[in-house]
């Protein structure tokens, strides 16, 4: 049975607002003790200073006593400024740096699930071959892509999937690393 | 005693550290959870010793008390659940003191937190935002480890509380660990704070060097420091006057001639016009708190601000300055002083004198007695040497007022906080520290009656302390604010139902008195300090609607200060509280 016209579809998805909007994009790099506790404490600062975090990736580091944090906010760059020197005034931070476009690498990688029958699925796939993804999952009916790249990288191919049914998409958030020999 | 092969349990090996660190006082109060360490306290052979209050605050406000007294820490051990739960106040008042303080609370077995378990709650998370760090144990082995890291992060750098959650299979389980283990805490060095950049000695020796009118706010952070000496040396180098924070009141003899007492809301009208009129204003161990700056946007802008302070965050916080310099505050002064050279300051010294003759602090001599005068005449008759602890409010800012401070570590006032109820168990723990000093506690009725169940504590362990109850059966500060802002309407502010002070005194078995006349304080005052058996409670009636000047309404800048009583119909203030 092909997916029914008849099924409602509904969408976790929002829509990106406009480049615009977004100001004073940030991404921190935050090494922490990896001990229950930490994500609470740093997520405290941010939320006392009326900062959203935007997006937040914790992982173990190579030495598993500790963890490593990307957090990607937006908001004012001094008041940023001061939250970073409470972020690192933390006994459970080894450190927290910003970073910069031009210092580091920043990726992250998007799932999205869209409704395809067979009839519009190359199309779709020719938009996935532009941005270097990958199907992960294919049904009848439905696929599951993968795109890895920077922001405006993914943020585009959301924006062009976008022309097909898309069921829902999850982000994983930035990562970072710093370019050359200096360790993040 | 224990050798490291006898057999202990966590809650000995824990009090054995404490006792290591040299740990002299635990106030705390008993329960459940916390019943091994009570026990350990029994079965382990100390020199620390315990005081059972009679709640759980009073506890906190002990430690404190102590800790401004001393510099030292002491341990504030209570139960789970509302016992944790009650020393919330005290630790947010040392924390926004910056006063070291070790909490040890009990908690609930392991296998039963979060699942809403009897006197379980998670104080652990509850207390993040209050306290300089936390831990919840959750290995027997590693107590004396983290009891030395606490007392190690409350201790250095800048100051603060640090609470230990335990729960009860934890501290009850055999110690099979190492007494002796070190502190492991990678992302907290205090090294930096001793290794002071060059660079910006310099650059704020270049500006403090080109000012003719300087002014030097020094806070709490020079006392932490233990700075007083260089801080003089500084001051009279530069011919430069002082003023200091509420916290930071007897780290420059308010005496001495280049003093101007203390500055901010409630502050001397020289010392703020001193800080409107300023070309430079030297900063050393103050956060720049917003009791003291008045408007941000205006503070300071005829002058270069140079900041000292141990903790980077608190640089361009409030305000922002032309120089910092980053680090303690007594290595940071003795790295700059060597680059300051004598300031040509003798008219802008003249011109503050003139200031000082013509709005002295003062008050009515005549028509009832006054919160100014009984602080006023214990200044006298107490030589100004005694340990000032205070509540909050308006006797709190005219003790601030009329008892100078000559010297560091005896003055004892919640700031940041502005915690009621502090006074009286803040002087317990000080008379603890200092068994032989006059130790007076200066409280409101209101502040007073929040944590006056502490008289037994103080009865039973014989302190000394004289809480001297400046009683207008008011709520002082906030009636003054509705007179002055809200058209004298009075909402929430009447104490009516005080009882007796003097005779609550009694029946605790402490010495009750009472004054009433202005011609009888010194009399009465002269009794309490003859009383050295046990605490004596002074109930001052005094005069109900006085009123606290100077005073800069709260957002207003410090050139729209009150030097007296104003004419016209003032407008709500905008800024905090």
């Amino acid at each position: 049975m092909p997916a029914s016209n008849s099924r409602e579809i509904i969408t976790t998805d929002t829509k990106l607002p406009p480049q615009a909007d977004i100001l004073g994009l940030h991404t921190l790099s935050v090494y922490v003790n990896n001990q229950p506790g930490v994500l609470a404490r740093i997520a405290l600062l941010f939320s006392r200073r009326g900062y959203n975090i935007d997006s937040l990736v914790v992982s173990r580091g190579r030495n598993e006593r500790f963890s490593r944090m990307t957090i990607g906010v937006s908001g004012d760059p001094k008041i940023l400024d001061q939250i970073i020197k409470q972020v690192n005034k933390l006994v459970d931070v080894i450190h927290c740096h910003e970073h910069t476009e031009s210092d580091s690498v920043v990726k992250e990688m998007v799932l999205v699930k869209l409704l395809t029958g067979a009839a519009r699925r190359t199309e779709v796939l020719q938009v996935i071959e532009h941005f270097g993804g990958k199907t992960i999952d294919l049904t009848e009916s439905s696929m599951i892509v993968m795109i890895t790249g920077d922001t405006e990288k993914v943020d585009a191919a959301i924006r062009l999937l976008a022309a097909y049914e898309i069921i829902e998409t999850v982000r994983t958030g930035k990562v970072v690393m710093a370019r050359g020999e200096e360790a993040t | 005693m224990f050798t490291q092969n006898e057999p202990m349990d966590g809650a000995q090996a824990l009090i054995k550290t404490l006792d290591q660190l040299g740990i002299e006082y635990i106030f705390g109060y008993s329960g459940g959870a916390a019943l091994p360490i009570f026990d350990a306290l029994e079965t382990v052979k100390s020199k620390m010793k315990f005081i059972l209050v009679r709640h759980e605050q009073g506890a906190t406000h002990m430690a404190d008390g102590y800790a401004r007294a001393t510099g030292k820490p002491a341990v504030v051990l209570v139960t789970s659940g509302p016992g944790a739960g009650n020393t919330l106040t005290g630790i947010m008042t040392a924390q926004m003191d910056s006063v070291p303080m070790i909490i040890l609370t009990g908690q609930q077995v392991t296998w039963m937190l979060g699942k809403d378990a009897f006197q379980e709650a998670d104080i652990f998370g509850i207390t993040m935002p209050v306290v300089k760090h936390n831990y919840l144990v959750r290995n027997t082995n590693d107590l004396p480890r983290i009891a030395r890291e606490a007392f190690h992060i409350a201790t250095t750098g800048r100051p603060g509380p640090v609470l230990i959650d335990i729960p009860k299979n934890i501290s009850q389980s055999p110690f099979t660990g190492d007494l002796d283990a070190e502190i492991d805490l990678p992302g907290y060095t205090i090294d930096e704070a001793y290794d002071i950049d060059d660079a910006d000695v310099k650059a704020a020796a270049a500006l403090i060097n080109a000012a003719e009118r300087p002014v030097i706010l020094a806070g709490h952070g020079v006392m932490i420091s233990r700075a007083e000496p260089e801080l003089m040396e500084m001051a009279t180098r530069l011919n430069a006057p002082v003023t200091s924070t509420l916290l930071g009141k007897g780290v420059f003899p308010e005496t001495h001639a280049l003093s101007l007492g203390m500055l901010g809301m409630h502050g001397t009208a020289y010392a703020n016009k001193a800080m409107v009129e300023c070309d430079l204003i030297l900063n050393v161990g103050s956060r720049f708190d917003d009791r003291i700056i008045g408007k941000a946007e205006r503070f300071g802008r005829n002058a270069k601000i140079v900041h000292i302070d141990i903790d980077a965050s608190e640089f361009n916080k409030m305000i922002q300055v032309d120089a910092k310099i980053c680090g303690d505050a007594k290595t940071a002064m003795r790295a700059l002083i060597p680059h300051l050279k004598p300031l040509p300051s003798a008219p802008w010294l003249d011109h503050l004198e003139g200031y000082k003759r013509k709005f002295p602090l003062s008050y009515k001599k005549q028509g009832g007695l006054r919160m100014q005068q009984v602080i006023d005449e214990l200044f006298e008759v107490t030589e100004g040497k005694a340990i000032i602890t205070t509540d909050v409010g308006q006797h709190q800012m005219w003790a601030a007022q009329f008892y100078k401070n000559d010297e560091p570590w005896k003055w004892i006032s919640s700031g940041g906080a502005g915690t009621m109820g502090f006074g009286f168990p803040a002087a317990i723990g000080a008379q603890c520290a200092h068994p032989d000093a006059v130790v007076v506690a200066i409280v409101g009725d209101g502040g007073y009656q929040m944590t006056m169940c502490e008289l037994a504590t103080a009865v039973i362990n014989k302190l000394p302390v004289i809480v001297l109850v400046l009683n207008n059966h008011y709520l002082g500060m906030v009636r003054q604010w509705q007179e002055l802002f809200f058209d004298n309407r009075e909402s929430g502010v009447d104490l009516e139902g005080n009882p007796d002070f003097a005779k609550i005194a009694e029946a605790y078995g402490a010495l009750g008195l009472t004054v009433k006349r202005p011609a009888d304080v010194r009399k009465v005052l002269e009794r309490a300090l003859e009383n050295r058996t046990g605490p004596t409670v002074i109930n001052a009636e005094c005069i109900k609607t006085e009123n606290v000047f100077p005073m800069i309404p709260a957002g207003a800048a410090l050139e729209d200060m009150l030097i007296e009583p104003p004419k016209e119909k003032m407008e709500k203030p905008i800024g905090s509280t």
